[in-house]
């Protein structure tokens, strides 16, 4: 009886202590802004990706360490869409309308983004992208803090084109094939007919994601090149990359023959890959790691510290890179607006977003553009070194507004530089 | 940090060893210059020195291309520090950045590096004339071989007519005949811009005989508009090039057949073990990319092991981890066998469905385990570059590595099969189990180191695969569909077939690749199967003799 008793009384202390746990937990998230982190964390994207979601979590906790937003504490809610672009669709609702997050920082491909897009119409969330893209988009509730064509695409085939670059005259556009390297290279093939190249100097050439022997394609660049001074731009995504570069220095492509600018290859794709033989290949970004400036050595000094406190298997060799750069100026911007708006509802934060301001790593204050939701961002051009960091052989002299639908597509012209509203 | 040292060390070194060596060896050599070209040929000056280093780019290369001209051999040092990032601006100074010390690059005194001193930036184009310029000055070198690598490093280089003198003088009192003729090659392209229509003419002519992609890429530049106008020169120009396009096109087709076997070697590798456990035992195992990813794995571990343990001998780390993957994936496939596949013999869907959810749970384990990212696995230095057998043509080493290797697993595979008692055990449960089973063997023992055989074997695959491509927790998934693709086309049971198959699919991906592309490619390769499937439901060779089950 006594047994069965005190079984009965600690049953209900258990019960009792579990719903104030519960009850504590609710009084907690009253007290929270939770931020949603939507990158893939395995899959081919994951080499890109997973130090996104990283960067994101040092932002928030540097951010809470400085008494939040608006006197709250951020919580952030990581998922793993797994580079699967359905999913990604799945899992952004779940922030949505399960975790009920303010924004979301998130995506990295543009077929995931495509993905994502409706889910934050329907349900009027806001999502942060943080990473260059093929324009031709102008979402209301998307902030593009990475860049769009004329901030990065054009500038380095300008490059390709200039003396300095090489002058060259023929031109292979490699991609993964899926929206992104066909848009831009559609907007390039445009721009490269306006400065007199012809068809039959382009050639494209598109391979699956996680595509990984790239001989014939190497093979082919090579050949091409035979017939005029040939450079290669690169809209390979993910970690093909790695197999892509592997192959170019085994098969003796020197970048003072066929320079390779890339648009999605930056200090954390190269990791792991012996960059001796690439020396010399390009990539166009609006921030690299080698760049010189006080913002930029704290950033890394801050990366390098949250890496080794957070444990990273990347600690030993902490790396920045453009988005991690973007995603770090979009999550501070967020911040400013939300204090600005002194809300989190999505149209408010919205309206303050326009004119933000932010000292950014590359060296150069950041302004979100009142209108269009792109920052403006000076654009560099570098060129790969043997430890694997890019140094810069081209910059504009300061930034650059971004045209998010490219000149260079008949019938851009007529489109607002805003996005609709209704 | 400190592979930037020890480069920098080697420079201290190599100036040392040129200023003890100068009154030995670059006496004759100056005296030559003197007499040659009736100029002083001293060190560089403190203007040159200012010149090279600063100011724009174009400037720099006229200043560069007047020391050239001189054949000033002293300012070899000079550039190859501007070559290797080691000269800064600091200020209005240009500084030497060495081993222990900074020193002013004009005065040779010591400086004080400062944090603000700005890297002297050497794009591409600037790049390729400093190398240029290096090799131009090189070839007034007493050493042939060092003249051979001159000669070879300015094929193709762009046409400067600043370093023509000093390429004919050489050309004229060169013993060498290989070096000779490919500074031929290097005159012809310069003159190929010359005023004279004659010498174009002739410059054209030389050209014809390369079999060099730079040189055919410098006459196609010449033949687009704006450049060649005569039209003698120009028909002498395409002349050329259909010469140099004869020359090349066999190294092409070579590198065509390369790239074939190179990617039917990594078919026949992933599609070996599957011959056996599949193919002999008839086992529909969904979890063999799995062991593929394992062996790429175990691969990981042993050169993580190498690095930590013992780096020194880290470029050895394959050939341990060839073994260690070997063993461990069968002895995973053994695990497999004994627990779950042995229940299920003669039931190929549970069959098929229990390996499928193995691979699953093998996949999320090593998620687990190592995380869901791509782990690093570095090719060991003898595996990165290749064998330069043309201008249009390396063979990498480690794709021929890898066609070794493949190779030495076929055969190893074979001897075990035909030679050793398990292989006749093996064959004999395989084709009749009850008889073997009567004649005392032990027929599940055998089952399950076959089946550990088979797993094993790829393990070994992913040992060649983790040095192509990335290791990360689907990468057995990517194989999978090839593997057995391979096995079914080349008709279940038989080794040969696997060999004949693997090559076959290689080469003609390949060859579609080449005009379709990657992702048709893959496609057409898929329909052409299931074609030849439903014509051949057997397979390239079909096992003779009573049937296995």
């Amino acid at each position: 009886m006594d047994s069965r008793r005190n079984f009965i009384k600690s049953m209900t202390v258990i019960a009792a202590s579990i719903a104030m746990m519960g009850t504590m937990q609710l009084a907690n998230a009253a007290d929270t802004i939770k931020v949603g982190i939507l990158h893939s964390l395995s899959g081919t994207m994951a080499i890109s990706e997973t130090s996104l979601k990283d960067v994101a979590l040092m932002t928030i906790a540097e951010i809470n360490k400085n008494g939040g937003v608006m006197g709250k504490q951020l919580e952030a809610v990581v998922v793993d869409p797994a580079s699967d672009w359905p999913l990604f669709a799945t899992k952004a609702r779940q922030l949505l309308s399960q975790d009920k997050v303010a924004v979301t920082f998130g995506c990295w491909t543009s077929v995931s983004r495509k993905s994502v897009l409706p889910v934050y119409k329907e349900l009027n969330g806001l999502l942060f992208y943080p990473v260059q893209y093929e324009g031709e988009e102008l979402e209301k509730n998307v902030f593009y803090t990475g860049a769009a064509p004329n901030q990065q695409a054009i500038p380095a085939v300008e490059y390709l084109l200039s003396k300095e670059g090489g002058g060259a005259k023929r031109f292979v556009l490699l991609g993964t094939d899926y929206v992104y390297p066909r848009t831009t290279n559609k907007i390039l093939r445009a721009f490269l007919h306006s400065k007199g190249i012809t068809d039959d100097n382009i050639i494209e050439e598109y391979t699956p994601f996680g595509h990984s022997d790239y001989q014939t394609i190497v093979a082919n660049i090579k050949k091409f090149s035979t017939g005029g001074k040939t450079a290669v731009v690169s809209t390979i995504n993910g970690d093909s990359n790695v197999p892509f570069y592997k192959e170019l220095g085994n098969a003796g492509l020197k970048a003072k023959d066929v320079p390779v600018v890339a648009f999605s290859v930056g200090e954390e794709e190269l990791r792991g890959v012996d960059t001796k033989p690439l020396v010399g290949h390009l990539a166009a970004w609006n921030y690299f790691m080698s760049i010189k400036n006080p913002t930029n050595t704290e950033f890394k000094k801050k990366w390098a510290a949250y890496a080794k406190s957070a444990k990273l298997p990347t600690a030993d060799k902490p790396l920045t890179n453009d988005p991690m750069e973007a995603t770090y100026i979009g999550i501070n911007m967020w911040k400013q607006a939300v204090e600005k708006a002194k809300s989190t509802d999505t149209d408010k934060v919205i309206a303050a977003m326009g004119g933000q301001t932010f000292p950014a790593p590359g060296g150069f204050v950041s302004t979100m553009d009142p209108k269009n939701h792109h920052l403006h961002k000076p654009v560099f051009i570098g060129e790969i070194k043997s430890d694997g960091q890019f140094k810069v052989v081209w910059k504009t002299p300061g930034p650059v507004k971004a045209q998010p639908w490219s000149p260079y597509i008949v019938g851009n012209d007529k489109k607002p530089d805003e996005p609709e509203v209704k | 940090m400190l592979l930037n040292s020890l480069i920098l060390k080697r420079h201290g070194l190599a100036l040392v060893a040129i200023k003890r060596a100068m009154p030995r060896m670059l006496a004759p050599l100056l005296m030559f210059a003197l007499m040659a070209f009736n100029i002083n040929a001293s060190a560089l000056t403190n203007e040159e020195k200012v010149g090279l280093a600063t100011g724009e780019n174009e400037s720099r290369m006229a200043v560069l291309d007047q020391v050239v001209a001189k054949g000033d051999v002293d300012a070899l040092p000079f550039l190859k520090l501007i070559i290797d990032d080691a000269i800064k601006i600091q200020g209005k100074d240009v500084v030497i950045v060495g081993d222990d010390a900074t020193t002013d690059a004009l005065t040779g005194k010591e400086v004080t590096l400062s944090d603000d001193a700005e890297d002297i930036v050497n794009n591409n184009r600037m790049g390729s004339e400093l190398d240029a310029s290096v090799a131009a000055l090189n070839l007034l070198s007493k050493d042939a071989k060092v003249r051979l690598e001159s000669a070879k490093a300015l094929q193709g280089t762009e046409a400067n007519a600043s370093r023509l003198s000093l390429i004919q003088k050489v050309e004229e009192t060169e013993t060498d005949d290989k070096v000779k003729d490919m500074l031929a090659l290097v005159r012809a392209s310069i003159q190929l811009t010359s005023e004279d229509k004659a010498m174009r003419l002739a410059a054209a002519e030389t050209l014809a005989a390369s079999a060099n992609s730079g040189i055919k890429q410098m006459l196609s530049t010449r033949l687009a508009e704006g450049g060649e106008t005569d039209p003698e020169v120009k028909t002498a120009i395409q002349d050329a090039l259909k010469n140099i396009d004869r020359n090349l096109a066999m190294y092409e087709r070579i590198g065509q057949m390369f790239t074939g076997i190179s990617l039917g070697s990594i078919l026949l590798l992933a599609a070996l073990g599957l011959a056996v456990t599949y193919g002999l035992m008839g086992v529909i195992n969904m979890a063999h990319g799995e062991m593929m990813m394992i062996g790429a794995y175990v691969t990981f571990l042993v050169q993580n092991f190498f690095l930590h343990y013992m780096p020194s001998y880290f470029q050895w780390y394959l050939l341990a981890a060839v073994p260690a993957a070997f063993v461990i994936t069968g002895l995973v496939g053994i695990v497999l066998e004994k627990t779950v596949l042995r229940f299920l013999y003669g039931r190929p869907l549970e069959t098929l469905l229990a390996t499928w959810g193995v691979s699953l749970i093998l996949m999320q384990a090593v998620r687990t385990i190592f995380g869901a990212q791509n782990v690093s696995v570095e090719n060991p230095a003898w595996m990165s570059g290749g064998i330069e057998v043309a201008a249009n043509l390396v063979l990498p080493y480690n794709r021929i590595f890898i066609i070794a290797f493949a190779v030495m697993v076929l055969v190893m595979i074979w001897l075990m099969l035909t030679k050793t008692r398990l292989g006749l055990f093996i064959r004999a449960v395989t084709q009749n189990r009850g008889m073997a089973s009567c004649t005392g063997v032990n027929t599940s023992k055998v089952d399950a180191l076959a089946f550990g055989l088979g797993s094993g074997i790829a393990g070994l695959a992913g040992v060649a695969l983790s040095q192509i491509g990335n290791v990360g927790p689907a990468l057995g998934q990517s194989y999978i569909v090839d593997s057995f693709m391979v096995v079914v086309v080349g008709g279940v049971g038989q080794l040969a077939g696997a060999v004949y198959a693997a090559m076959g699919v290689g080469i003609l991906s390949k060859f579609l690749e080449g005009m379709a592309g990657a992702v048709l490619a893959k496609i057409f390769i898929l329909v052409i199967v299931i074609i030849f499937i439903q014509k051949r439901p057997q397979g390239l060779f079909a096992f003779k003799g009573r049937s296995i089950d």
